[in-house]
């Protein structure tokens, strides 16, 4: 059965012959900030993924249902309002309920109210089962650059 | 005068209409009770004979028909996580006219798939990862349906990359499979038409023979549809129109019978309100719901039930006995040819149908919800949006028979009360009298125009929405 992908779905890199990697991504909790998860999302397909995004006001729920269905191989977590801590916790155990406890967790934004050193913001988010976790302002690339690293694809220019 | 002659066999009568093809008007309307357990033919006749005037199939320059007798179109609908394709399944199936005797879920087991098979459904739709996404689960069901050589056709629309391993298993187990694209290709797209015609098709081609009514499909042209699908392909016509006439719009149409309460809406139903978050998988722009606990006669002790357990307002009940109510719904309950005789059972049927619009409008639309958040206030909504529907219809029974169906289809408008819910607001209200919605569905893809005419003389208006105040 032949279905014509989307446009939206090419892969712009001819270096890959497997599948392109699915992500889900969204902005968790309450949060309205809807500017740094689009650019991301059309950062990530540049880049030859295939992004899965849901957007703004998303549950722990919703992300884990939708890495199910599409087999993703990483959850993109977004927060820019400083209560992720609350947002998050159990996400990992959600995933390992779900039958999906090795998925990769990245997540990034501002993340904690207040100032506080980055390193500690670090562990107390791979505390809560993420694999990678990033600062206020880090580019696109820095994430697309370890999720490649993570995933073992190849490094393309 | 060149004449269309419709059938809807139902589960109790088997209803003849008569349409001119010069204008669309309604010519003669017949019934006599459906014969199952014989042949349809002989109801058949009956009614075409009652139509009176010399109408006949044979005169008939163009025939139709749709049944919901044996049962209708006995559908399980199979997907792996219930948001998503489960969900986008279930709308196919809906869509397609089926009733949904099963929805299942993840990996199938053995006592799923033995309760599929003592569902004795006709079809199985079996989606399950997006493309691209997750094919072991759906692959592993299949693998289930085929090793247990289920009874019922199986239509796979799942994740495109496993559409051959999974027909293969299934075909070779001897179950007849027809793939078609994904219901749920990615998670903003949801593609049901390719589902729909496969189960029309199918429909037609093997239910309709294994119910034994080829015959009765051959004596009205070959064609058989499920009767809810022949309403939703009137609502839609009604909804978009035809060249000569630009139809109505959005619209809902609500079908009151005697096991289910249906309800259709022909509208994209997105946000109104600007800056609203719609959260969810697309929703279908002719989406059927259906609600099995909801009908005038089998299901009448369901809404007496919801009537009573409800913390929510029912006007209907400040003046009814509710003891009486009760005595009334288990007598329909279980002899459903009664028709309400006098005064207060005729009431007793309109509290239960309004009851019944009220609960199934609710289930239907969406809802809105003010989420509160640092930076302020939002707006998330879930489902359609159908606050700017034009116009809500009645159909069924009890719309035909009583002159009080606009008052039951007030109960489908937006109540202060009930905030959040998003029905229509302004909505016209208009009452098939004639119950001809099926008969308009019947004749839409073949004579739009002609059927238009139909749906539009034979409708009751009742007051237009803004004048509810």
């Amino acid at each position: 059965m032949e279905r014509d992908d989307t446009a939206e779905h090419e892969t712009s890199g001819s270096t890959q012959a497997l599948p392109a990697p699915v992500l889900v991504m969204g902005v968790i909790g309450a949060d309205v900030h809807v500017i740094g998860n689009r650019i991301l999302d059309h950062a990530l397909r540049e880049a030859g993924f295939l992004t899965e995004n849901l957007g703004i006001q998303v549950t722990q729920q919703d992300l884990v249902d939708a890495a199910i269905e599409t087999n993703a191989a990483a959850i993109l977590v977004s927060s820019l309002y400083g209560h992720a801590e609350l947002d998050c916790e159990g996400l990992r155990e959600l995933c390992q309920e779900s039958g999906i406890a090795d998925i990769l967790l990245y997540i990034g934004g501002n993340l904690v109210v207040g100032k506080r050193e980055f390193d500690e913001v670090e562990q107390l988010f791979r505390g809560l089962g993420f694999d990678r976790v990033f600062p206020p302002a880090s580019s696109p690339e820095s994430a697309i650059a370890l999720l490649r690293a993570d995933l073992g694809l190849p490094v393309t220019a | 005068m060149r004449y269309a002659l419709t059938c809807d066999f139902g589960s109790t009568f088997t209803k003849v209409r008569v349409v001119s093809l010069d204008d669309g008007a309604l010519v003669a309307s017949s019934q006599s009770p459906t014969t199952t357990s014989t042949d349809l033919r002989v109801g058949l006749q009956r009614a075409v004979d009652l139509a009176g005037n010399g109408y006949s199939l044979d005169g008939a320059h163009h025939l139709a028909g749709c049944s919901s007798a044996a049962g209708g179109l006995r559908m399980v609908a199979v997907g792996l996580v219930p948001s998503l394709t489960v969900s986008a399944a279930r709308e196919a199936a809906l869509g397609a006219g089926a009733r949904l005797v099963g929805t299942f879920s993840h990996r199938l087991t053995d006592e799923d798939v033995a309760a599929i098979d003592q569902l004795g459904c006709d079809l199985i739709l079996l989606a399950g990862g997006t493309d691209g996404g997750d094919s072991d689960v759906v692959l592993h069901n299949a693998e289930r349906l085929a090793q247990r050589r289920v009874g019922a056709a199986v239509i796979y629309a799942g994740n495109r990359e496993v559409t051959q391993a999974a027909t293969a298993s299934l075909s070779a187990a001897g179950v007849l499979t027809v793939a078609v694209p994904n219901v749920l290709p990615n998670l903003r797209e949801l593609d049901l038409e390719p589902a729909r015609v496969a189960i029309r098709e199918l429909f037609l081609r093997h239910i309709v023979c294994a119910k034994g009514m080829e015959l009765a499909a051959d004596a009205l042209g070959g064609t058989l549809v499920p009767t809810p699908l022949a309403v939703l392909d009137a609502a839609v016509l009604m909804s978009g129109g035809v060249a000569t006439d630009r139809g109505v719009g959005d619209l809902m149409v609500v079908d009151v019978g005697g096991a289910t309460t249906d309800v259709h809406s022909v509208a994209a139903g997105s946000p109104v309100q600007p800056g609203t978050v719609w959260q969810g998988i697309p929703e279908p722009h002719a989406k059927r719901t259906v609600e099995g606990d909801l009908g005038l006669r089998v299901n009448a002790g369901g809404i007496v039930d919801t009537l009573t357990s409800s913390l929510r307002f029912h006007p209907e009940l400040e003046d009814a006995d509710e003891a009486a109510l009760s005595a009334y719904a288990d007598r329909v309950s279980s002899r459903t040819e009664l028709l309400p005789s006098g005064r207060s059972e005729s009431t007793f049927d309109r509290t239960l149908a309004a009851t019944a619009v009220d609960v199934a409008v609710g289930r239907h639309v969406g809802r809105i919800r003010r989420s509160f958040s640092p930076h302020g206030e939002v707006l998330v909504q879930t489902g359609k949006d159908l606050s700017n529907v034009r116009a809500v219809v009645g159909t069924g029974g009890l719309f035909a028979h009583q002159d009080a169906g606009i008052d039951v289809l007030r109960r489908s408008l937006a109540r202060p009360e009930l905030e959040g819910e998003l029905r229509p607001v302004d909505a016209d209200l208009l009452v098939d009298g004639e119950y001809v919605m099926a008969a308009g569905g019947l004749l839409s893809s073949t004579h739009p125009e002609v059927a238009l005419a139909l749906l539009r003389t034979t409708q009751r208006s009742g007051l237009v929405g803004k004048e509810l105040g």
